[in-house]
């Protein structure tokens, strides 16, 4: 199984295993990791499952939709690695991938 | 003894408040009862993907039942609350046993509004239904193949999105409106003829304006055949291989109301989630709470208002204060374009909209004394974004800007 470590903005590490096939987003959510909302259920249409994706692994995530990038332009906290962790698909590629999660998901 | 939380609802609310609580770290005894057999998840897609065919039953689930019993949350599913005692703080069930709590979260949710007409009151129908659980879903399935006549009356996003799905499954659809133009509570002229436009062009029919009079029944009084509408003066029948009624959500309050605690049009909360009874709490489709917005009160039906309800729900019971403060906010999905949806639109004195209905993409911005109260956006995520934050900061925007679609609205937020 796939591990993915979440850090919190404070830091906090959440290292959890992932299963094949499901997102980055409902890993999280299948683990209880604090951060991460998912308000829309993985749809790319609430960004609150927003993440940034360490730098290492942003070659190995296929790059957003158009979708995915227009929700990203406006949401808060945003950095170049930031992704919606709901489009992301756990892949055996992905053992180790690091997701540092925002301040907020909601607000500045 | 461990202090005891009991949730009823495992829906969004109740779900969300029971892994809320073990991400804080609550130590004590957490127990979340659903009457359905399901554990808490997503209802968004029951109109959507799921009845479309194309999400399967656990990617509805929120939570696979492992993640309950890895953290200790005690989920009792086909657990139906018939009463509390508020006297012994112990809750009645359905199987005749009590359970006892220290505190009680109330998250209900909701039932389909029903069809009242003279007549009906003694029937079971096999092919009328409502949309609101997996079990709807799965008892209409059968009858929604190609060719079938769907009536479905009332037209609010949920029953847009069955259209939307039915058609593209080839049902034969008629949609019943009461009022002149849909979604006409929730949005404005230029987004009603929008996605009527939407849908007209895919082959639904609309009556608009209609009122319903009567259902036509087989002889068995167990199919209807028919409805029978009546439009400026003039009476129709349209046939029907099913129906499906959609006139909104009636929220589950009789338990609270049995208790003694306040009810009007939802459960009486203030802002941190609380009833009048300091040890019993009520949040999501169920409760009627304070609104920042509107300075009045307000009953929301939406995840994210379900979400951010059980969000301060975890706080108060862990001894914080955190007010309700979220913008509230919708999306819907028809036909595979985007809506989403921000504020409350109520009392705009100027409307600005962006983009071409032509091109499937469109916004429209609500304003009042050129602050923008709420938005109804068509595949331009970046200003639904943009417009969320525009809603939560209340700040004046140049409305002449604001009309031109060539100035990035992310240029507008300050
Ligand atoms: C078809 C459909 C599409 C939707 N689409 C969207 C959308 O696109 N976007 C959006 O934001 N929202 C959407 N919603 C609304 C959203 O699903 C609800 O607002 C949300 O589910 C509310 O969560 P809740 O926990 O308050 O209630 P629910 O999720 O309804 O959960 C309440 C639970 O409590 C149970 N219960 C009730 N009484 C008892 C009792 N006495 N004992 C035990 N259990 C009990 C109920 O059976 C239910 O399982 C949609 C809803 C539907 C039905
Ligand atoms: S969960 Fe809503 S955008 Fe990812």
């Amino acid at each position: 199984m796939p591990k993915i470590k979440f850090i919190e903005a404070d830091g906090k590490e959440h290292v959890v295993d992932a299963q094949e096939g499901q997102s980055v987003m409902q890993a999280a959510m299948d683990n209880l990791v604090p951060g991460i909302v998912a308000e829309c259920g993985g749809f790319a249409s609430c960004a609150t499952c927003h993440g940034y994706v360490d730098e290492a692994w942003l070659t190995k995530v296929p790059p957003p939709d158009a979708a995915e990038e227009g929700m990203i332009a406006c949401a808060y906290h945003v950095r170049p690695n930031s992704r919606l962790t709901c489009q992301l698909t756990v892949t055996p590629a992905l053992d180790g991938l690091v997701v540092r999660l925002p301040l907020s998901q909601t607000s500045e | 003894m461990d202090e005891r939380i009991v949730i009823v609802g495992a829906g969004q609310a109740g779900g969300e408040l029971a892994a809320g609580l073990r991400k804080q770290g609550y130590a004590g005894r957490v127990v979340l009862l659903g009457d359905e057999p399901h554990p808490p998840y997503q209802r968004p897609p029951l109109s959507k993907g799921f009845l479309l065919g194309k999400a399967a039953l656990t990617d509805l689930y929120l939570k696979p039942l492992a993640t309950y019993e890895r953290f200790d949350i005690e989920l009792r599913l086909g657990t139906r609350v018939e009463a509390i005692d508020r006297s012994t703080c112990e809750l009645a069930l359905q199987d005749g046993s009590r359970l006892s709590y220290d505190k009680l979260v109330l998250a209900t949710g909701g039932r389909a509004r029903r069809l009242r007409l003279p007549g009906l009151e003694s029937a079971t129908l096999d092919n009328l239904f409502s949309v609101r659980s997996i079990a709807d879903i799965e008892a209409m399935r059968a009858k929604f193949v190609a060719g079938n006549r769907l009536v479905l009356i009332g037209g609010g996003y949920v029953g847009l999105e069955v259209a939307a799905v039915a058609v593209q499954l080839g049902l034969r659809v008629t949609l019943l409106e009461a009022a002149p133009r849909l979604l006409a509570r929730v949005t404005g002229p230029e987004v009603s003829s929008f996605v009527e436009q939407l849908h007209r062009e895919r082959g639904v029919e609309f009556r608009l304006a209609c009122e319903v009079q009567g259902l036509e029944l087989d002889e068995a009084r167990r199919q209807v055949r028919g409805v029978r509408v009546v439009r400026d003066g003039v009476p129709e029948q349209i046939d029907a291989d099913l129906v499906l009624v959609g006139i909104g959500l009636v929220p589950n309050t009789e338990l609270a109301s049995g208790a003694g605690l306040a009810v009007d049009d939802g459960i009486v909360v203030d802002e941190y989630a609380c009833t009048a009874d300091p040890a019993i709490l009520a949040i999501g489709d169920c409760a009627n709470q304070p609104s920042a917005i509107t300075g009045g009160r307000i009953r929301l039906e939406s995840v994210p208002n379900a979400i951010e309800h059980a969000r301060v729900a975890a706080a108060t019971l862990m001894g914080k204060r955190e007010p309700y403060a979220a913008i509230p906010w919708f999306w819907s999905d028809q036909y595979g374009l985007k809506l989403q949806m921000v504020g409350l639109s109520a009392g705009y004195d100027q409307c600005v909209t962006r983009g071409s209905a032509g091109g499937k993409e469109f916004s429209a911005f609500y304003l009042k004394d050129k602050r923008l109260l709420a938005a109804d956006v068509v595949g331009r995520p970046a200003e639904f974004m943009a417009a969320k934050r525009l809603v939560a900061s209340r700040a004046e925007v140049d409305v002449t800007r604001m009309g031109d679609a060539a100035v990035p609205l992310a240029s507008l937020v300050a």
